[in-house]
């Protein structure tokens, strides 16, 4: 096979673009069998979905009839008629502005701090640092701890040290519990990006510094800036896109801790409103338009934010 | 990679002060004990005798430790009504199968984009690329409707096959072969007449095991944690996961053996990490994202 390719390579010139293009896909045809399992899950558990909730959106839809079509009318009453949405969409982007960024820089500051650690101590920090992400339902642990009775660690202290004469329901109160749910976010959000930074860190050739110092760099905030950044360009974007995902797809965490709903729906969120219509209510032409709402919205701040990255340390 | 680790000694020389090292010390004994004391409040929680665990104040440490916990959480197993031991089988089974399928699946087409330059594979990565972007919240009305039609709503499938084709362990295998797998060791195998998976099995995947431990760790996390599934109701076929969460539901009483539950549970992946935590790194060297 090889051969007979080495000796047909040579024609290329007289071949047109899709001539040659069908010759190639010819050539590389085992290429096709090696990517076709997984593209075939792909785009059945995740491209079709996403053109799917496009469609079923501008329908009303409730599994057992045939959608019918009715155009932008979901949209409509999202935004003009649902105040339960309104509620929704403002939890979920107050939630991404606070912890996406939060999450995002926490994770690359330790990971700057501990980089310069002897490795076997760098181990174990690292190890402090991610295995929140890692335990499954551990953050359970901030139901104990700021249990609504007395024997909750938090409320015992606070009673015991006379701050408070009753115990406070945390979970249970408007005042607490968007809080909350936002440092428990921020305790399990030191994940994949976090693993990523400190590999780009200890990736970056340490001449590079010594350069640096020769060429007047006075502190270490001075070659973070011109050095470090620069070169931690594409894990500083990939980390973005896993926190800006992540802080979006929000609302397990207050599900499992203050219950669905919560409290007067004060950190009721779009994934939510997306279950609501989705598994309670059975609209699923309405949740389509929901869910397609979210997909534009966290598309569209993954762009902006590569964007805005793409300036950092030039 | 080459390990290009800068000596302390050597550091201090540049543009290091000890006011400098001072902040970021506190800095980070504070974000420290932030993580680690709910940890460690979890283990001394899953060994306090009742009575530490109901005492007011409140106290963190346990004073006089017991395995009476993990002793009422097989007793408590054994009360639920589809054995327990089938929970266990079903997060074994989602996680062993699944994980092997997406290795072998991602893997395998991470090889193809990365090294055979045909027709089609850059946007076939920029779209898989894009799905980053997204988490399966958006999908998942759609794949309930998909499961419908297949029949697999209320099987193992339904959890199982979508992990198959998840894509961030695609992402990361395809990035590091990129830059670990010399195309020219690969042009040489092909030279000498051996198949194109061949040379992947053979050649590639051996150069990339750092990449599959971590597509392992990350794939098997994730299955391994799962907790209720919309597509599945079957109480025989639930998970762990959500069969721990029942004991934890069962309120105060249990605070105990739910702190014992929660620590088993989390054992097995910081586990998986400890031991592989090396290795995930090397992998996420390759893992930046060039536009």
């Amino acid at each position: 096979m090889s051969k007979k390719v080495a000796s047909q390579t040579a024609t290329r010139t007289e071949m047109t673009k899709a001539q040659w293009t069908w010759f190639q896909m010819k050539q590389h045809k085992v290429a096709y069998f090696m990517v076709a399992p997984f593209m075939i899950i792909f785009l059945i558990f995740t491209v079709i979905p996403v053109v799917a909730s496009l469609f079923l959106s501008l329908t009303t839809f409730n599994m057992l009839q045939t959608p019918k079509f009715i155009f932008l009318d979901n949209y409509v009453t999202l935004f003009l008629d649902d105040d339960l949405w309104i509620t929704a969409l403002k939890n979920t982007l107050i939630f991404a502005a606070i912890v996406g960024p939060a999450s995002y820089i926490l994770s690359f500051l330790v990971a700057w701090f501990i980089n310069e650690l002897p490795p076997k101590i760098r181990a174990i920090v690292t190890l402090i640092f991610y295995a929140p992400s890692i335990s499954g339902n551990a953050y359970l642990i901030w139901q104990t701890l700021f249990a609504s009775d007395s024997y909750g660690w938090v409320n015992g202290k606070l009673l015991s040290w006379g701050l408070i004469d009753a115990p406070i329901l945390w979970f249970q109160n408007e005042k607490y519990v968007m809080g909350l749910c936002i440092v428990v976010a921020l305790w399990t959000s030191l994940g994949t990006s976090f693993l990523s930074f400190i590999a780009g860190l200890q990736g970056i050739d340490s001449a590079q510094f010594e350069a640096a110092a020769v060429d007047g760099i006075k502190n270490r905030w001075q070659e973070l800036w011109y050095v470090t950044l620069p070169n931690m360009h594409s894990q500083l974007l990939f980390g973005a896109v896993l926190s800006i995902t992540g802080a979006f797809s929000f609302g397990g965490i207050v599900t499992t801790l203050a219950g669905h709903p919560s409290v007067n729906y004060v950190a009721y969120t779009i994934s939510h409103h997306l279950n609501e219509y989705q598994n309670t209510r059975w609209e699923v032409g309405y949740a389509s338009a929901i869910s397609f709402v979210l997909f534009l919205m966290m598309i569209g701040s993954n762009m902006a934010i590569s964007k805005l990255l793409s300036k950092v340390g030039q | 990679m080459a390990k290009k680790l800068r000596t302390r000694k050597h550091r201090v020389v540049l543009n290091r002060s000890a006011g400098g090292d001072t902040v970021i010390s506190i800095i980070l004994t504070i974000f420290g004990a932030f993580m680690f004391l709910p940890m460690l409040y979890i283990l001394m929680n899953s060994v306090k005798p009742m009575a530490e665990l109901w005492i007011y104040p409140p106290r963190f440490y346990v004073v006089s430790p017991t395995l009476g916990n993990f002793k009422s959480l097989f007793s408590l197993m054994g009360d639920s009504w589809v054995p327990f031991s089938r929970y266990i089988f079903n997060t074994v089974f989602i996680s062993v199968v699944g994980t092997f399928g997406n290795l072998m699946l991602s893997s395998m087409a991470a090889y193809a984009l990365a090294k055979i330059p045909f027709p089609g594979h850059k946007w076939m990565f920029k779209l898989i690329r894009t799905a980053l972007m997204f988490s399966s919240t958006v999908t998942s009305i759609a794949n309930f409707i998909t499961m419908s039609i297949l029949g697999w709503v209320d099987t193992y499938w339904a959890i199982i096959i979508p992990a198959f084709g998840s894509t961030l362990g695609l992402y990361l295998m395809k990035q590091f072969m990129d830059s670990n797998v010399s195309s020219a060791v690969l042009e040489s195998a092909r030279l000498d007449g051996a198949s194109e998976m061949k040379t992947f099995w053979t050649i590639a995947m051996p150069m990339v095991k750092p990449a599959w431990l971590t597509l392992i760790i990350y794939c098997f996390q994730g299955l391994w944690n799962a907790g209720a599934s919309p597509y599945v109701y079957s109480e025989e076929l639930k998970t762990l996961n959500y069969a721990i969460g029942q004991i934890t539901a069962g309120g105060v009483a249990r605070a105990g053996a739910s702190a014992a539950a929660t620590v088993v549970m989390m054992m097995v992946p910081i586990l998986v990490f400890v031991i592989s935590q090396s290795n995930i790194i090397e992998t996420m060297g390759s893992s930046g994202m060039k536009d």
